[in-house]
């Protein structure tokens, strides 16, 4: 117990400032998910997920991937989510929809989401997977900045890069495709 | 860093928000003034000398005013959106450069709150999300028009941010930096202002700042006829005082943006000349402090008339319908920001910086054209039936 205690205490000795910020972050961010899924109020959800995006481009930073960072919050921050309160405010006034939870819905998810949770910590106990250990010399502090990641996906990887550029432009077309109105339609 | 520079980087900090917030403040009181120029009227002259303590006595009688939240509305949602719209706005101006360099014994320190390589990212980042502020407050007045306010608010927003970075990326190609300081230092002689070679982009990105701000002729999240008064419908006192006071401290970011991407930022024609003859007449380091003054006084100076062009066009032109709204943003201003775009880049491949005036004059022509074929009305004169 005291043994413990003591290895505790060192621990948050020997942390340096990053180290805290670290876990006040990944407290939040942690605290900011579970958030996303107890709320009652869809719309307090997506806020809740808004500020999970936040706290991950914390984590970015803290990575040193200023560009990812920004990137994520204007992405997903600040279109994606736009998008999500959006449709929520628009369908859910105020009405409390709790005919959708059935017992089953309840259940599948629960299986669906152990399944993912087993899946993951397979995933990252796996040797190949585990992260390389820190090691002075081949550590680049400039890895994450836009300039070498930019040289990095037009370089070695120009393949994936213009095949997920290709994917969005069939998403688009989808997407164009399913707001178009109909020669018959009726205008809402 | 060093203690002494980083008390500096702090006094600089500061001193930017005070600024801030005391050109938001006294913009509220240009606002009126203009407002009585141009409608013929003498405008606020009661509080102070001219009228100078207006913006005092408007956020006093804010304060005193009874603060209200509607009973079903969701209490720290009502809370939070006012203190978003604030927050948002405030965060934006971080990482304007506003001048060149301050240097005092070996140190040489940057007129700017913070400089990172990605500025412009950082800006439009801080820029998406200030539309949160408009919308949880709208959502949680609990009042259909406030919702409708916000929702109108929130799609105008992100529609014209598309057109807006894409007329931004037109510049990064320009300069090949998403650093502001690096854009600036791009314009250092007048002909290679911004302005001067991407003109299109310079309209398109105006006009998506005037979609930004929610400034009048895109004002239409708080249409007063149609809305009764918009988003901040169930609002009060300082409240509704910090959305009002959002709106002006965007304006005068946006008006820094501007001045900083198109029009040089603090550079100012034959700056070079004038720096060399300070720093011959009164030392290097005291003549280069006096010349990054001078850029900080000419920065303000753009920024202040960008300002007054808002209030310009506010009492000017009348607001938009909402599908003409969004009809411009998205066949007229995205499909002329794409090939803004384009046009560029065929220029930078043969090293041509002025491509894009090949858009310009082009569409010039065309309204020539149009204008000179549509059918003229006819002279009636008397005598020939």
């Amino acid at each position: 117990m005291t043994k413990n205690m003591t290895e505790t205490i060192d621990f948050f000795k020997n942390l340096t400032p990053t180290g805290y910020l670290f876990l006040v972050l990944t407290a939040i961010t942690l605290f900011s998910a579970i958030g996303v899924v107890t709320a009652r109020n869809p719309v307090y959800s997506v806020l809740a997920l808004i500020a999970t995006f936040f706290c991950l481009s914390g984590h970015y930073i803290l990575l040193n991937a200023q560009f990812l960072a920004a990137v994520n919050i204007i992405v997903y921050a600040g279109a994606i989510m736009v998008l999500f309160l959006f449709t929520i405010m628009f369908l859910n006034l105020r009405r409390e929809d709790e005919e959708s939870k059935t017992n089953v819905t309840k259940m599948i998810s629960v299986v669906m989401g152990g399944i993912l949770m087993v899946m993951l910590i397979t995933i990252f106990r796996a040797k190949s997977a585990q992260v390389p250990t820190f090691s002075n010399t081949a550590f680049n502090a400039r890895t994450g900045l836009v300039e070498n990641l930019g040289q990095l996906l037009y370089n070695d990887y120009i393949l994936p890069f213009e095949l997920a550029s290709v994917l969005f432009l069939v998403a688009m077309v989808g997407a164009v495709m399913l707001g178009k109105r109909e020669a018959g339609d009726r205008h809402f | 860093m060093d203690l002494t520079t980083l008390l500096v980087k702090g006094l600089i900090i500061l001193i930017i928000f005070v600024i801030t917030l005391t050109i938001a403040a006294y913009s509220t009181y240009g606002e009126r003034k203009v407002a009585a120029f141009l409608q013929d009227r003498i405008g606020p002259n009661r509080a102070g000398p001219w009228g100078l303590l207006q913006p005092l006595a408007d956020g006093g009688k804010m304060f005193f005013k009874e603060d209200f939240i509607p009973a079903q509305a969701s209490k720290w949602l009502f809370i939070l959106g006012p203190c978003l719209a604030m927050l948002t706005a405030l965060m934006s101006s971080a990482v304007i450069p506003f001048g060149d360099t301050i240097r005092f014994g070996n140190y040489a320190i940057p007129v700017q709150a913070i400089e990172i390589n990605i500025g412009v990212l950082y800006i439009f980042g801080v820029v998406s999300l200030g539309v949160y502020g408009v919308m949880v407050g709208g959502w949680a007045s609990n009042n259909k028009f406030s919702l409708l306010g916000a929702i109108r608010a929130a799609s105008q927003n992100i529609s014209y941010e598309i057109a807006l970075g894409l007329s931004l990326i037109a510049i990064l190609m320009m300069t090949g930096s998403l650093s502001l300081r690096a854009i600036i230092d791009e314009q250092a002689t007048f002909f290679e202002w911004n302005i001067f070679t991407q003109p299109l982009g310079f309209v398109i990105f105006l006009t998506c700042a005037f979609a930004e701000c929610n400034r009048t002729p895109f004002d239409l999240p708080e249409c007063e006829t149609e809305l009764i008064g918009g988003y901040h419908t169930e609002y009060s006192s300082m409240k509704l005082g910090f959305y009002l006071f959002a709106e002006y401290i965007n304006m005068f970011v946006s008006s820094a943006f501007i001045s900083a991407l198109y029009f040089g930022g603090f550079h100012y024609p034959f700056m070079s000349e004038i720096s060399g003859a300070l720093e011959n007449s009164m030392g290097a380091i005291a003549g280069h402090n006096v010349a990054t003054a001078i850029g900080i006084v000419m920065f303000f100076a753009k920024i202040f008339f960008f300002i007054f062009f808002f209030m310009w066009v506010r009492w000017t032109l009348p607001r938009f319908r909402y599908d003409q709204l969004m009809n411009l943003g998205w066949k007229t201003f995205i499909p002329l920001a794409i090939l803004n775009v384009v046009i560029t880049g065929a220029g930078l491949l043969y090293d041509f910086k002025y491509a894009t005036w090949i858009i310009a004059i082009t569409m010039i022509g065309m309204v020539v054209v149009s204008n000179a074929r549509a059918p003229k009305r006819e002279v009636v004169r008397p005598g020939v039936v």
